[in-house]
């Protein structure tokens, strides 16, 4: 199995390539991309210099462009599809059919990989954009169990990339628009979850609160670590209990699950944040390039080292892991 | 301006919806969309029983239109959905591309919100493949629809939610189970307990969404009758109303009076207010947060 890593910046492209990556992906300094955060992405010079370093030490170079485009001003997706021609990227990871089409009509060379955020979650849609866009990957939803991954695998001939570690949506991504109902900036429509520029901490005397565009997401008292208000992820009131009532703050790893998916068949691991910096694009492609050449050597041997989970475990969010919905737990 | 209603969201039990159709049949309602898209668990009414609705649906004048499943994960999933397709009688909305793949060049279909057509050239391509009326995504402004309607292809409907609960996000974990500490797996249909859906309220008891199952809703209902003048400016075809337990049909009547006489909108809208007793939303409309209610379609 390959292993996708995320990058920020050139800096993490170059992490991620020393550090064992066979992908690197990034997006474009603006909304085109689903991490559209002030500071964070690469500009077209960064891009080629990324391209370069990437393409010298056999790495690949993936370049998102997994946003929507929206009713107006579409043609800066276009340019990013444009751009990522140029710059001999190895393929972009792109949401919408219009998009594909573009891409595919206009650079027929140019490798298509169908992101998370088209919410394709059975080989029917997968098939469809196939068909359709000639789409050679598919980047699944964290939505399936391990099974379903199998089952769905087993009826496409385009490869199949699953999350392995990082942050976790537990909404179907592509679907989720709690983000755009609070704030109005949303994944799909700018490229951003619950904008840091909506985010007001406050400390009161019940404790430090965080809140959204004026909503209490969650209270901390204060032996409780504060997480990032993350819609999803807050405490809330629900028949008389106060709990969190979608997802606890804890990150996807999925190391133990590495021989199974590598049974199914799945083509690549991609490790989720673009918005992490260097020491944790270094530490985490660390950690799961040793774990994919361990399992591909020995499967049935596999098992997961210590120091690969407190290495990872220091740089999840809330410091918890969580096998998601690849395991149903709650099932 | 034709009138539509959306599918029943939450899971009601079998005379309840048997019950709840029987009305619309006599309801000033052009547009039925029927069937389960949220949890493939649910089975008060199973694919026969869908069609007996459809069928006297129909027979009342209505047209009829059969939702898909919003998030189809397993084969059992795909197997309802290459049923609903195969119906041989009525549209379908498609409301996942897995849907899409298997309408195509088929029969005319309905593209659901849920398919994310954000653009021109995404609405097109889905036209070429046979649709003839699109939704657009939730969080959509009157902005973006008043460029996006004039280049329409030709025939291609737009159908706007102008009233109800949005939904705002689906998952494969249940938050009605959880809140209850019950595997999905034995759910014990809990949400059959919430006719309305289950609310979900800030530390400081403000109502922030709705959970129904899988599917996460806004807990306002958004109205947008105050924008009806816009609404027919900018095009739109189908006004889509989603049930809810209580008022539905005569929010449905209200609607059909405020298309028909323009003139009476101040009073017909607030009577709409009445019935919908808390404060409403409207904001995606008016390209903002969705929770906000703005002016004038606020509380004018």
């Amino acid at each position: 199995m390959q292993l996708v890593s995320p990058a920020g910046n050139l800096p993490s492209v170059r992490a991620a390539t020393d550090a064992g990556a066979d992908w690197v992906y990034f997006g474009l300094r603006d909304d085109t991309n689903a991490r559209n955060f002030a500071g964070l992405n690469l500009d077209a010079a960064a891009a080629e210099a990324a391209v370069r370093y990437a393409h010298a030490r056999r790495v690949k170079v993936l370049l998102a462009v997994n946003t929507y485009p929206q009713a107006t001003g579409a043609d800066r997706w276009k340019r990013a599809i444009d751009t990522a021609a140029e710059l001999g990227i190895d393929a972009v990871i792109l949401a919408d059919p219009g998009l594909m089409q573009y891409a595919a009509e206009k650079h027929p060379g140019l490798t298509l990989h169908l992101s998370v955020q088209a919410s394709a979650t059975n080989y029917e849609a997968i098939n469809f954009y196939r068909e359709r866009f000639g789409i050679t990957r598919a980047i699944l939803p964290r939505v399936l169990s391990v099974a379903q991954i199998g089952q769905l695998a087993a009826h496409t001939q385009v490869e199949i990339e699953v999350f392995g570690f990082g942050g976790l949506c537990v909404m179907v991504e592509g679907r989720c628009a709690l983000s755009g109902y609070v704030t109005g900036v949303s994944p799909n429509t700018c490229g951003a979850c619950s904008p840091g520029s909506a985010v007001r901490w406050q400390p009161t005397p019940a404790g430090l609160e965080s809140r959204l565009n004026g909503i209490l997401v969650d209270r901390y008292t204060d032996h409780e670590k504060a997480a990032y208000p993350t819609l999803c992820k807050g405490r809330y009131d629900v028949a008389g209990q106060t709990y969190y009532a979608i997802e606890e703050p804890a990150s996807l790893n999925t190391l133990e699950l590495l021989p199974a998916l590598q049974r199914m068949g799945v083509a690549a691991i991609k490790i989720e944040g673009r918005q992490r910096n260097v020491a944790y694009v270094t530490q985490v492609t660390r950690v799961w390039r040793e774990a994919l050449e361990a399992c591909a050597r020995d499967p049935e041997r596999f098992t997961v080292a210590l120091d690969w989970m407190d290495a990872l475990g220091k740089l999840s969010e809330g410091q918890q892991h969580t096998l998601g919905a690849y395991s149903r737990p709650w099932k | 301006m034709k009138l539509a209603l959306g599918p029943v969201l939450y899971y009601w039990p079998r005379e309840t919806v048997l019950g709840f159709y029987h009305s619309v049949a006599l309801a000033p309602i052009d547009i039925v969309y029927l069937g389960e898209t949220v949890c493939s668990k649910r089975h008060e009414l199973r694919f026969g029983d869908w069609m007996e609705v459809a069928e006297t649906l129909a027979g009342s004048g209505k047209e009829v239109v059969l939702s898909t499943q919003t998030l189809i994960e397993s084969e059992s999933d795909l197997r309802t959905l290459r049923r609903i397709v195969d119906n041989g009688r009525y549209t379908v909305e498609a409301n996942d591309m897995g849907a899409v793949r298997l309408l195509a060049g088929r029969t005319a279909f309905v593209a659901g919100a849920s398919l994310n057509l954000y653009n021109i050239e995404s609405i097109r391509f889905v036209a070429t493949l046979g649709a003839s009326r699109w939704i657009p995504p939730v969080e959509m402004s009157s902005a973006q629809l008043t460029n996006l309607v004039p280049q329409l292809p030709a025939g291609l409907e737009t159908e706007l939610v102008v009233y109800g609960r949005l939904p705002l996000a689906h998952s494969a974990r249940c938050f009605t189970a959880r809140r209850f500490n019950l595997q999905k797996d034995a759910c014990e249909f809990r949400c059959m307990d919430f006719p309305d859906g289950l609310p979900v309220n800030t530390r400081e008891d403000n109502p922030l969404f709705t959970f129904n199952g899988v599917q996460t809703q806004s807990a306002r209902v958004c109205n947008l009758v105050h924008a009806l003048p816009e609404i027919k400016k900018v095009g739109i075809d189908v006004l889509r109303i989603n049930p809810l337990r209580a008022h539905t049909l005569p929010v449905a009547e209200l609607f059909r009076r405020a298309i028909e006489r323009p003139a009476e909108l101040g009073p017909i809208a607030h009577e709409l207010d009445a019935l919908t007793g808390g404060p409403a939303c409207n904001g995606f409309w008016h390209g903002a947060a969705g929770m906000q209610a703005l002016s004038p379609a606020g509380s004018a």
